[in-house]
């Protein structure tokens, strides 16, 4: 069983965001850590491997600078290897292009079941794990809450507006996996010092046999055309509770009449 | 290049298409010449009479996917519309999970971009131009598509009003089923409701979210009660959705859903930027938070500095005297 999980290594979330005021991209020239959207697939991923009694996590990554801080964090945990895509005219890429990017890794990596998160925290388009799964020609499950490995197929409790649908797929298939849904191990000492000499595999478009024209900045269909701030909305009333302070949320509530 | 034609996904909620798709359909007469609908499974012909009141001339039939789900088949018949004489200047697609997956795979079909997030639509030189709120709502961006091709929107719910204008039940033709194959393979054998009573997130009139400030998952029970009490909906912050405490359909922020009730009541909430910009909209907001710097009281129209497992509790009482 080869399980592959698209990582993505983004800017701190707990530090402020900025956009490059001259490309109006994400400014990702600082540090990039795992996102923590992508962790609850790592672990999901190495407990499909465990439970079919051998099997390999592999991470699928695209990432500025060879950037692989992200990725040792999930080598840490358990993955063996990455495939790391790394290339100077992938800066501006849209969600589309870092679909082709991400199912040319993919294909070459030619795994049964591939997990991704529903969503970036920073970029949250939403839209990248179903493109790779059309690009591949996979069927896909999104916003999975629990999956299983059952022979040649996969069976996914999928949330929904109401609840949950059992949904039934079989192999090879992608599916994105929402958070919150396992507790993600902590990297043991021993993971992290293993994870130093994990091999990470890092392809250029040219290995990929992608070219500028097709995927990357130059290749992107849409384009900002500004960005300012918003209205801003004033704060009201601030009170320290004294113990009555529920009897003036009572009165808001009366006033603007839900109760 | 002007705007003659938009296509609007119309899916379908228990009772008829959802308020979503609705929106769209509202919004999109404003900016084009012509408004059409497409929507899938059983007996769409049901849809019609609402989707011409709401300014459709056509509703197209993308076929039945039955049990499987929608995405691959429900994009490939789309993309057969999207390449025709015919062809839209714009697909807009409601924020769903089946909307997300739909969009997605339409874009591969057609070699298009996507541009999600979308809260904002106007024309701007004849060219459809997008607004995203970004950082957590302090910034706008402002988007639009290049090259050629139809643009295809992911719109937010609650974007734009649904206003019925009382057309002719829309034209219906059929244009489905496509022949996806294994792409199409994966199939829904069991539903599964979580009984919730009360209103949902999007239509409640109060929504009570809770966060981390609760400290244990059994406090969450505190904002359940008193959304219940308020005829309101539970909601609930990332943090506490992604520890496990509560499932992703109460998530309320960027990542989840955006509401704009009458009133926002945030326990426990400190007001990450992830969160204020699903809940922003709202008329009223009501906090509170132990911490007097939480970014939540510099939105809050009442923010009240105190321990939430006191007060919280005396207001259920209050509210319970008065029923």
């Amino acid at each position: 069983m080869l399980i592959a999980v698209c990582v993505k290594q983004i800017p701190d979330p707990a530090s402020p965001g900025a956009l490059d005021p001259t490309t109006r991209t994400l400014d990702r020239s600082g540090k990039l850590i795992m996102d923590d959207s992508d962790s609850y697939g790592v672990e999901l991923g190495l407990r499909l491997a465990e439970a079919a009694g051998g099997g390999e996590v592999v991470l699928v990554s695209m990432a500025p600078r060879s950037e692989t801080g992200g990725l040792r964090t999930a080598l840490a945990m358990g993955a063996a290897r990455a495939v790391l895509v790394s290339d100077p005219a992938l800066s501006g890429s849209d969600a589309l292009s870092t679909a082709k990017v991400l199912a040319a890794a993919l294909r070459r990596v030619g795994a049964d079941l591939v997990l991704a998160a529903t969503e970036s925290t920073d970029g949250y388009t939403g839209t990248v794990p179903a493109q790779v799964a059309e690009l591949l020609g996979l069927p896909s499950v999104t916003f999975a809450k629990s999956i299983a490995l059952e022979g040649p197929e996969v069976v996914v409790q999928r949330q929904t507006e109401a609840g949950y649908d059992e949904v039934r797929c079989p192999l090879p298939a992608l599916v994105t996996v929402t958070a919150g849904v396992v507790d993600p191990r902590y990297p043991s000492f021993k993971g992290i010092m293993a994870a130093k000499s994990k091999p990470v595999d890092v392809l250029s478009l040219a290995d990929l046999g992608l070219g500028p024209e097709v995927v990357g900045g130059a290749a992107a269909g849409q384009e900002l055309v500004e960005v300012r701030d918003a209205e801003a909305r004033a704060g009201g009333e601030v009170v320290v509770d004294d113990g009555s302070a529920y009897e003036q949320i009572v009165e808001f509530l009366e006033r603007v009449k839900v109760i | 290049m002007a705007v003659d034609r938009i296509l609007v996904l119309v899916e379908r909620g228990p009772a008829g298409p959802v308020s979503a798709s609705l929106e769209l359909l509202s919004a999109a007469r404003g900016l084009a010449a012509r408004v059409d609908g497409a929507a899938w499974g059983a007996d769409v012909s049901s849809l019609a009479g609402t989707v011409g009141a709401y300014g459709a001339a056509t509703l197209f039939d993308l076929g039945d996917p039955g049990d499987a789900l929608p995405g691959p088949q429900v994009a490939a018949a789309l993309a057969g519309l999207a390449t025709g004489p015919d062809a839209p200047d714009a697909i807009l697609v409601p924020t769903t999970y089946d909307g997300r997956d739909i969009a997605a795979r339409l874009s591969v079909r057609l070699d298009r971009p996507v541009l999600t997030n979308v809260v904002g639509l106007e024309l701007v030189d004849g060219t459809l131009t997008t607004s995203h709120a970004i950082f957590g709502g302090a910034q706008v961006a402002r988007a639009r598509f290049t090259g050629a091709g139809p643009g295809i929107f992911v719109v937010r719910a609650k974007s734009f009003p649904a206003e019925e204008v009382g057309g002719d039940p829309a034209a219906v033709v059929t244009v489905g089923p496509a022949d996806v194959g294994t792409t199409g393979a994966a199939r829904v054998v069991s539903r599964h409701v979580e009984e919730r009573s009360g209103p949902s997130l999007d239509e409640a009139a109060v929504v009570v979210s809770g966060g981390r400030g609760l400290g244990q998952p059994e406090s969450y029970q505190l904002v359940e009660e008193l959304a219940r009490l308020l005829h309101g909906a539970p909601g609930a912050s990332r943090a506490i959705v992604d520890a496990g405490w509560v499932p992703y359909a109460y998530q309320v922020g960027q990542t989840g859903k955006t509401v704009k009730p009458t009133v926002y009541l945030a326990v426990g909430i400190s007001g990450a930027t992830q969160h204020l910009v699903g809940m922003k909209g709202a008329k009223n907001i009501v906090a509170i938070n132990k911490d007097q710097e939480a970014p939540i009281f510099s939105i809050a129209d009442l923010g009240v500095v105190g321990d939430v497992h006191k007060i919280v509790p005396q207001l259920i009482e209050a509210l319970k005297q008065r029923a």
